[in-house]
């Protein structure tokens, strides 16, 4: 039996979230997708604004798919980092809905931001009113309408807000560039009471100048 | 030069690329010789080589395969209708296939050093009128590769659209994008690795071992006698081990006695399990049809190989590369571990190179690139495709 959805977290649309990161993205820069699925982002970044591109993919389907673009795309396994890639072999590296699938989500910012100089990240935040409300109304484990999954068989390992987010950043010594809170679809510049009432985030992200190496 | 290439290989319906013949080139001069890495030069190689399909009018559509350590020119096809097996990757090379010989020319030659067609250790030397024996001169995957690339030049093609290659024949494809950067647009690498580990140098040193010590081999000089046919088949048997699995030769064989059911607790009795019946075959069989010298010439190449030779780093070698790259291992590789492939990739990252790799999953070992067709097809298929739109 499938689950009845109950809270569901608004997946800001694909193509919205592709859209947010090639705005940040400067042509003709080096670009590395982690978890780039069919290399769709990939795609556009290379005809569009004419990036050199590298994908990042775990799913042998995924990586055929991309391969038969014509994109260059690599087979690993986020949980283990980035141990193939060279340091700041990339400007950008960007993970997009993923984060909280990792296994360690601490080490794969700090490894992205190894490779690359910047890196674009979208989470979703699990701060969200409704999310509260469901986990005290009920005292249930929210079930999004894009991954319908019950607790235990979830891919989302880590429920962090944006709160928690930026503390990590602070306490890593990454520093957000660009904050852009996600709700019902559109990204904006502020947001009130944002980590209440985004679904999920947005992120620019390099290293602190003042930290040598992050920890 | 190209002209006589135009004749169309005769093809068939059934995916087959049907008969064809092995054709021989004279290549190099007094005037032109070949320049090996020991220092030494030949004036004249003679290389065994093979055609499928046709090539196109601009010549963009060569595709360039380098076979393994005993592979041949024969690639695809059969001889004659009589034939019992057809080419060595048959069922990747051909009509519609992972290399489509509708779409491509298909080059395959014999290697430098080996003993089917193309000069090597067996052959005449023309200065002396005898056979070269251990006289010939010391090999390295680079000369190899350069034979290759005069193949390439006197069938007048400028611009190979790939070149594709596993296990030694990989080393051939790494060899030729670093060396010869203009004259490949795509490297399909498989089950290969950009330098021979100490545990592949360790299987082939037995194998040599092996040769040496059998009474036959007479220094080498045994053409006129049976030669070292103990020691060869016995090289070969080791070999066999390392491209098979621990999974594979538990499946194929497992503890399966040979014509009994029981133990015959007699040591007059040499082969009682299936897998020691197996490798007999396999020595044998390698003995017919392979020279001793050949196989100590080209498994030292493979021993000397190491792509950064010459080079600060592994990936400042690759950075004279011009090609994009495809490198694919095997999870049940040991003989060239995943490992390996990954130490590429890495450096091609490094290099900045268009790559894309993935390790395929297979029960048969490092031989998976010889036997699971389908995957490698779908894989190598669009990316050949991809690279021949990137032109037009």
């Amino acid at each position: 039996m499938s689950p009845v959805p109950r809270y569901q977290i608004p997946d800001p649309s694909v193509l919205l979230t592709d859209d947010l990161i090639l705005q940040h993205i400067t042509p003709g820069s080096r670009v590395i997708d982690l978890g780039c699925g069919d290399g769709r982002l990939l795609q556009r970044l290379q005809d569009e604004l004419q990036c050199k591109v590298q994908g990042v993919e775990v799913e042998h389907a995924n990586l055929f798919a991309a391969i038969a673009r014509g994109l260059p795309v690599i087979e690993a396994d986020l949980n283990e980092g980035l141990v193939d890639v060279p340091d700041h072999s990339f400007d950008f590296a960007v993970l997009s809905q993923t984060l909280q699938q990792v296994q360690k989500p601490k080490l794969l910012l700090i490894e992205m931001l190894r490779v690359a100089t910047r890196a674009l990240v979208v989470v979703p935040n699990f701060g969200h009113w409704r999310v509260r409300w469901e986990v005290l109304r009920r005292g249930r484990t929210p079930v999004t309408k894009t991954l319908p999954y019950e607790w235990h068989e979830t891919p989302n390992l880590h429920f962090m807000s944006m709160k928690d987010f930026r503390e990590l950043m602070d306490s890593i010594g990454l520093r957000i560039v660009k904050e852009s809170p996600i709700i019902r679809g559109r990204a904006v510049d502020h947001l009130v009471a944002a980590n209440l009432r985004a679904d999920s985030a947005f992120y620019l992200l390099e290293r602190d100048p003042k930290t040598q190496t992050p920890h | 030069m190209s002209a006589e290439l135009l004749e169309e290989t005769q093809t068939s319906d059934d995916g087959s690329v049907g008969i064809v013949e092995t054709r021989s080139i004279r290549l190099f001069s007094a005037d032109h010789p070949l320049r090996l890495a020991s220092g030494s030069e030949m004036s004249s190689v003679t290389v065994a080589y093979e055609t499928y399909g046709t090539l196109n009018a601009d010549a963009s559509n060569a595709i360039y395969i380098c076979h393994a350590l005993t592979g041949d020119a024969h690639a695809a096809g059969r001889h004659a209708n009589a034939d019992r097996k057809s080419g060595w990757w048959d069922g990747f090379i051909g009509p519609g296939k992972g290399i489509d010989t509708n779409r491509y020319f298909v080059i395959c030659a014999n290697v430098l050093g080996g003993c089917q067609g193309t000069t090597g250790p067996g052959s005449i030397n023309p200065e002396t009128g005898l056979r070269y024996c251990l006289s010939f001169p010391f090999l390295t995957v680079r000369d190899i590769v350069a034979v290759h690339s005069e193949l390439v030049r006197a069938l007048g093609i400028k611009t190979l659209l790939a070149v594709v290659g596993g296990s030694l024949g990989g080393m051939q494809v790494l060899e030729w994008a670093v060396s010869f950067p203009d004259q490949l647009r795509a490297a399909v690498v498989l089950a290969s690795a950009p330098k021979l580990a100490a545990q592949g140098i360790a299987f082939n040193a037995v194998g040599r071992r092996a040769i040496y010590a059998d009474p036959g081999f007479c220094n080498g000089d045994y053409y006129e006698s049976e030669g070292p046919r103990y020691g060869l088949a016995l090289a070969r048997m080791v070999a066999h081990i390392t491209y098979l699995s621990e999974d594979s030769i538990e499946l194929k064989f497992g503890r399966r006695l040979q014509d009994a059911t029981e133990f015959a607790f007699s040591m007059q009795k040499e082969t009682e399990f299936q897998i020691e019946s197996y490798l007999h075959y396999q020595g044998k069989r390698f003995v017919q049809r392979f020279d001793a010298n050949s196989y100590l010439y080209l498994t030292r190449a493979m021993d000397y190989f190491d792509l950064s030779d010459g080079f600060a780093s592994l990936a400042e070698s690759l950075s004279r590369a011009q090609a994009r790259f495809l490198v694919a291992s095997y999870d049940t590789d040991w003989l060239f571990p995943t490992s390996q492939s990954r130490d590429l990739v890495t450096a091609l990252l490094q290099a900045g190179r268009h790559v894309s790799f993935l390790e395929l999953l297979c029960p048969f070992g490092h031989d998976s690139f010889l036997i699971d067709l389908d995957p490698l097809a779908q894989l190598v298929g669009p990316f050949l495709q991809r690279t021949m739109d990137a032109n037009t």
